[in-house]
C-alpha cells in the first residue's frame, strides 16, 4: 500500500477543480545507485479520478513522469460534500485510493 | 461519457539548462512558482502529522504532549518564535532539538537513534524531518517573532554571530565569505547576503524546504550541515549548541518576516 496522497478539490461556477499529490519513487529504471547497480523501474502506470463513483479521468503514467508526481484537472460539475476518489496502479501491482469532499472555490 | 476535461501536468525538472545570467534568477523564480502549488512538503507534512499523533517509544506516547514553547501539544505558530529558552531543558532550543528532547522523554526513544540518521535519503524518511515538516507548515503565514529577552536567548544570538564570521578551515572561509555581499552566486544559484534583514528574511522563511534537485524535504538542521560541508568545516553535531546559535542568529534577524515555509527550492 502506497504512501497517502494529498488531494484537493474545489468547485466554482459549476467546474470542480482536482489537484492530486502522489508520493511516489517513481524510479525510471535507468538510474544507478551509489555502487553502480541500475535502480529496478518502480513508477505508476494508471491513475484514476471519480466523481461520486463515476469515473472522470483516466491516465497512463510513464517513467517521464517525475517523483511525487503532481496532477490538476477539471470536470464539469460538482457539488460541495461530493466525493472525489482517485486511485493510483504501479508496475509492481502496488495501489493506493483516497478520497475527499469537494469544497467551494473562494 | 466522459466529460469535457482540461488536463495539466506539471513535471518537476531536476535540472535547469537556462542560458544567460541575468535572466537566470528571473526563470528560476518563474519555475519555483510553477512548482510551488504542488510542493511535494506536503507529503511530508501530513507523514509527520501522523507521526506526531502516532504512539511510539519504549512508553508508547504520542508527542500530542510536547511542548514546543507555547504550552504542551501546541504546534499552531511555534515555528515563527523558536529557537527560544526552555526552562525545563535550562537551555535554547530549535525545532529539532526540541523535538529530541520530546521524542526522548515523552516516547522513551533512545537519542542515538535519532541523532544517528536525522536526515532523509532517498531509500529512507527521517521521523524527525517528518515531524519538522508538519511543525512548520502550523507556522505559515506568520510573522517571526523570536525572542531575545531571556540572557540565555541573548548569549545564543552573541554565539550563532560569531559562528558566522569565523573563517577557519582549508580555505579559510566563514559563513560570511559567501554569505555577507549582495549580488553573489555560485555556479547559477543566488547566495544571499544573510548579514542583511531582507537576506535573512528571504532565506529563512522559506526553509525548511524541498529541494527539487533532491526530491526530499529538508530541514534547517540539513541546511547548516550542508553549509559546513561547503565551508569544509567540520560535521557539526545534531542539535547542538552551535548550530541552535547559529540558527537563533539567522532566525532573530528574520523577525517581523512573514514565515513562508515549507518552500520549494531547485
Ligand atoms: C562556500 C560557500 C558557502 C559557505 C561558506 C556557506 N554557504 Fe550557505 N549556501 C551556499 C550555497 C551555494 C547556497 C545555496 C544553495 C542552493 O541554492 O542550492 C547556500 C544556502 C544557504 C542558506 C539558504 C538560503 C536560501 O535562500 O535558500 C542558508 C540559510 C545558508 N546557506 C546559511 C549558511 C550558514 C549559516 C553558513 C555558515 C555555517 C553558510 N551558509 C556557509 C554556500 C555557502
Amino acid at each position: 500500500m502506497g504512501s497517502p496522497m494529498k488531494i484537493r478539490a474545489a468547485v466554482k461556477d459549476g467546474i470542480t477543480e482536482v489537484k492530486i499529490l502522489m508520493g511516489h519513487a517513481m524510479e525510471t529504471g535507468l538510474r544507478k545507485d551509489a555502487a553502480g547497480a541500475l535502480v529496478p523501474a518502480w513508477f505508476i502506470t494508471e491513475v484514476t479520478a471519480k466523481h461520486q463513483g463515476k469515473v472522470v479521468l483516466e491516465a497512463q503514467f510513464g517513467t517521464a513522469v517525475s517523483k511525487d508526481p503532481y496532477l490538476v484537472f477539471r470536470f464539469k460539475g460538482g457539488a460541495k460534500g461530493e466525493k472525489v476518489s482517485v486511485s493510483w496502479l504501479d508496475n509492481k501491482g502496488d495501489t493506493r485510493s483516497d478520497e475527499v469532499e469537494i469544497t467551494e472555490k473562494v | 461519457m466522459y466529460t469535457r476535461i482540461i488536463l495539466t501536468l506539471a513535471l518537476a525538472i531536476p535540472c535547469l539548462a537556462i542560458a544567460g545570467d541575468d535572466k537566470s534568477a528571473e526563470e528560476i523564480a518563474k519555475y519555483r512558482e510553477m512548482v510551488s502549488d504542488g510542493n511535494p512538503a506536503e507529503l511530508d507534512e501530513m507523514r509527520g502529522e501522523e507521526l506526531w499523533k502516532t504512539a511510539a517509544g519504549t512508553k508508547k506516547a504520542s508527542l500530542e504532549k510536547c511542548d514546543l514553547g507555547k504550552g504542551a501539544g501546541v504546534v499552531k505558530g511555534v515555528y515563527a518564535e523558536l529557537p527560544r529558552y526552555f526552562a525545563d531543558t535550562k537551555r535554547v532550543q530549535d525545532l529539532e532539538s526540541r523535538l529530541l528532547t520530546c521524542m526522548t522523554t515523552l516516547q522513551g526513544i533512545p537519542e542515538a537513534d535519532i541523532t544517528s540518521k536525522p536526515f532523509s535519503t532517498n531509500n529512507y524518511k527521517s521521523d524527525i524531518e517528518g515531524l519538522v515538516a508538519y511543525v512548520v507548515g502550523q507556522s505559515k503565514g506568520m510573522k517571526m517573532a523570536v525572542s531575545l529577552k531571556h540572557p540565555k536567548e541573548k548569549e545564543a544570538y552573541e554565539i550563532g554571530k560569531r559562528i558566522f564570521f569565523y573563517r577557519a578551515g582549508p580555505y579559510d572561509f566563514s559563513c560570511a565569505t559567501c554569505h555577507s555581499e549582495n549580488g553573489r552566486r555560485i555556479r547559477l544559484q543566488d547566495l544571499p547576503n544573510l548579514t542583511t534583514n531582507i537576506g535573512a528574511q528571504r532565506a529563512y522563511t522559506t526553509w525548511p524546504a524541498y529541494r527539487v534537485s533532491q526530491g526530499l524535504f529538508r530541514s534547517f538542521q540539513w541546511r547548516i550541515n550542508d553549509c559546513f560541508r561547503q565551508q569544509r568545516f567540520p560535521e557539526p553535531v545534531f542539535g547542538s549548541e552551535l548550530t541552535v546559535a547559529l540558527t537563533l542568529f539567522l532566525a532573530a534577524n528574520a523577525n517581523d518576516a512573514v514565515y513562508d515555509g515549507p518552500a520549494i527550492k531547485r
